[in-house]
């Protein structure tokens, strides 16, 4: 008996691993290094920018227009935070400032939540009609806005929507909606019936399913989509630009109202650039933590 | 606590595919009912539509007094076990099995006590703290199963809530689930593809194939009394063996004939099965248990009792000794035995051109070995008869 023993010890690897060769590890090894570079190269292309931005940011506008952001490094006096002052300073700029957040607030809540009840019934609820409603909805995914801007500002103007923060908002949640119904219904499909079934033999409502089993397995989602939105919402230039008016203007469009002939104005424009990005740079930062691996590990099996 | 009731119950799916037929079952108040079959037989089906997460096509169920067939899974007041466990992973222990009692609004101090006592029952009072992902696979089965527990519902459904263990596991929690059944005394139906599971655990045993109910009975009586082919080569491990043979009679008495071998009836099976004699002179599948077979040397063998033949394959197993022979007979191959390969696993390989292997469960004080000669006796007492055109067993 001993000897069989032996043999089966011999037979069983020591890891669980599946044995490989010396080529295939070398291969392994290699492409390892070889994203390691790739990524670098990415990150340094990324970088790059943005770093000449902040140091422009930094030099004042002389300096700015007479050589370029790398002369820092042979002459750092010339850094100084008055662009940063100038611009703290403009109420126009702060107005724009808290008009970002009037619009982008409302209209990232409320895809947020528009999106994650529409998902669940597209995902769990049946009713007839169904699979044509979910490919409906996606569909609208490949409607430019562009095409949408005239006909949407002509509704607006009859409605007195035109020129409000309202209106903004309202065409933010329409054309966010069919890329967060995508998301969140993609991962809500992906939530094991089993899951759902247990809840509803439990005892569950559809609302309580919803909203004790659904909302806090799919919190990943649920941050990405936020962080998604919001990035969008604060970022965009051409929304806000058609309906918007001047005491309605988020940032981007008052960042831009600063341009002067041939953008020359780098030292503010960067300045800019750089406030409006403090806040999505916080909301990443906010719900990164929600993007842990592995929410449903343990659920089944 | 109520009893379960099934009557003519029916699914077909938009497509036309017919996953359960006209099943008629009558689930006892505090019975421990096994649904057993292949996959694909409607065994899962037929727990899901008593769940109520499948519609019902056809037929009614009656849970207690009460018809549920339009009655949402929720106020069914039935707990399910799943497969996969299904335990929500965002919440601990303690959570998980508190769920379907907040739902109720039941006390805080009431939920607490309950918990706490099915977890001590189930052994989990250590892990009430911990989520569903620092688990074990066992652990987690015993949470689905507190969660159930805790409800104290008019009844169990569970849908092979051990396949995902390990075998030694899966012999712990058999017993235990059967301990905590008998203990509260649910109406328990539980649905299995493993026949041992099916036969340690139910006080009756359902065999259903392709969605049709083959016969329900205690476990003893699936085993001694198959209706059919399929029920006979299902219940049983290793599964009965099956061959072709011709009845003959002889100076009145019946002979099986296995081509070299022959084995004699006994007056007895004669009068169980008085439709035998309306086989004389006509093929028939006999049924032969690895379990009514033993080695000559050591059973008191008298003629007409005994297969000669060559050991194939001969398997230690410590309580006994699996003994593999060829005997000179074609296989019997039908719709139900093609059906059981298949289920098994062994339909695509080989056939052997020796005829049909037999196996027999042989003392451990046999001294067979491979390749040697075998007298196998039978115990003819116990033979099985099937038709060959309807695989129905042979009876009155």
């Amino acid at each position: 008996m001993t000897l069989v023993a032996e043999e089966v010890r011999i037979d069983v690897p020591v890891s669980g691993a599946p044995r490989r060769g010396v080529v295939s590890r070398a291969v392994g090894r290699l492409g390892n290094g070889f994203v390691q570079v790739l990524l670098a190269v990415v990150a340094v292309f990324w970088l790059v920018p943005v770093f000449g931005l902040l140091i422009a940011s930094l030099r004042d506008e002389a300096a700015n227009t007479s050589s370029g952001w790398w002369t820092v490094f042979t002459k750092p006096a010339e850094l100084t935070l008055d662009n940063y002052a100038e611009l703290v300073a403009n109420q126009a700029v702060w107005q724009s400032f808290l008009n970002t957040f009037y619009i982008a607030v409302p209209a990232t809540a409320l895809v947020v939540v528009m999106a994650s009840l529409a998902s669940y019934a597209l995902s769990w609820i049946d009713f007839p009609g169904r699979e044509t409603l979910t490919v409906v909805v996606v569909g609208l995914l490949v409607m430019p806005i562009q095409v949408a801007l005239i006909p949407v500002a002509k509704l607006f103007g009859a409605f007195g929507l035109f020129g409000t923060i309202t209106g903004v908002v309202l065409f933010h949640v329409a054309f966010g909606l069919p890329f967060a119904i995508f998301l969140l219904r993609n991962f809500f499909t992906g939530i094991p019936r089993d899951l759902i079934e247990a809840a509803r033999m439990d005892g569950a409502t559809e609302w309580v399913i919803f909203k004790r089993v659904v909302l806090p397995v799919a919190k990943p989602a649920i941050a990405s989509l936020t962080i998604f939105q919001f990035l969008w919402v604060w970022n965009d230039l051409l929304v806000a630009l058609v309906f918007a008016d001047q005491d309605s203007a988020p940032i981007t469009v008052a960042l831009r109202a600063q341009l002067r002939q041939f953008g020359t104005n780098i030292d503010m424009l960067s300045t800019g650039a750089f406030l409006s990005m403090i806040v999505p740079l916080a909301v990443f930062l906010l719900f990164q933590k929600y993007f842990v691996q592995g929410v449903l590990a343990g659920s089944t099996k | 606590m109520a009893e379960v009731v099934l009557t003519g119950l029916g699914k077909a799916y938009g497509d036309g595919t017919r996953a359960v037929t006209d099943l008629n079952l009558d689930i006892r108040d505090g019975e421990f009912l096994v649904l057993v079959g292949p996959s694909g037989c409607g065994k899962t089906t037929a727990l899901r539509m008593i769940a109520g997460l499948e519609q019902i096509t056809e037929g009614t169920i009656r849970i207690g007094e009460q018809v549920v067939n339009d009655v949402p899974s929720r106020d069914r007041d039935v707990a399910m076990v799943f497969q996969s466990y299904a335990l929500y992973p965002h919440l601990n222990v303690y959570d998980n099995i508190a769920f379907g009692l907040t739902l109720r609004k039941l006390a805080k101090s009431e939920i607490d006590h309950r918990v706490r006592e099915v977890a001590e029952v189930l052994e989990l009072t250590e892990h009430l703290d911990r989520k569903p992902r620092n688990l074990s696979g066992g652990q987690r089965q015993r949470v689905a199963m507190g969660r159930a527990i805790v409800r104290a519902p008019q009844a169990f459904l569970m849908d092979e809530p051990l396949s995902n263990l390990d075998a030694k596991l899966r012999v712990q929690m058999r017993a235990q689930i059967a301990r905590i059944q008998r203990e509260i005394g649910v109406t328990t139906v539980y649905v299995t593809h493993d026949q041992t599971e099916a036969m340690t655990l139910g006080d009756r045993v359902a065999v259903m194939r392709r969605g049709v109910l083959q016969q329900v009975g205690p476990p003893q009586e699936l085993y001694d009394r198959p209706v059919n082919l399929f029920v006979a080569g299902f219940i049983g491990s290793p599964g009965m063996n099956l061959v072709s043979a011709r009845l003959e009679e002889n100076d009145g008495r019946f002979w099986v004939s296995l081509n070299s071998d022959a084995l004699l009836l006994p007056e007895s099976v004669l009068r169980q099965r008085p439709a035998l004699r309306q086989y004389v002179g006509r093929d028939v599948v006999v049924g032969i248990r690895p379990e009514d077979m033993e080695d000559t040397a050591l059973a008191d063998a008298r003629e007409g009792e005994i297969l000669h033949s060559v050991a194939d394959l001969v398997e230690a197993m410590g309580s006994d000794v699996l003994v593999h022979f060829p005997v000179d007979v074609p296989p019997v191959v039908t719709d139900d035995t093609r059906e059981l390969a298949q289920d098994a696993g062994t339909d695509d390989l080989p056939k052997t051109s020796k005829g049909t292997v037999l196996v027999g469960r042989f003392s451990p004080r046999t001294r067979i070995y491979e390749g040697q000669p075998v007298a196998a006796w039978v115990d003819t007492s116990r033979l099985h008869f099937f038709d060959p055109a309807t695989g129905s067993s042979i009876w009155k």
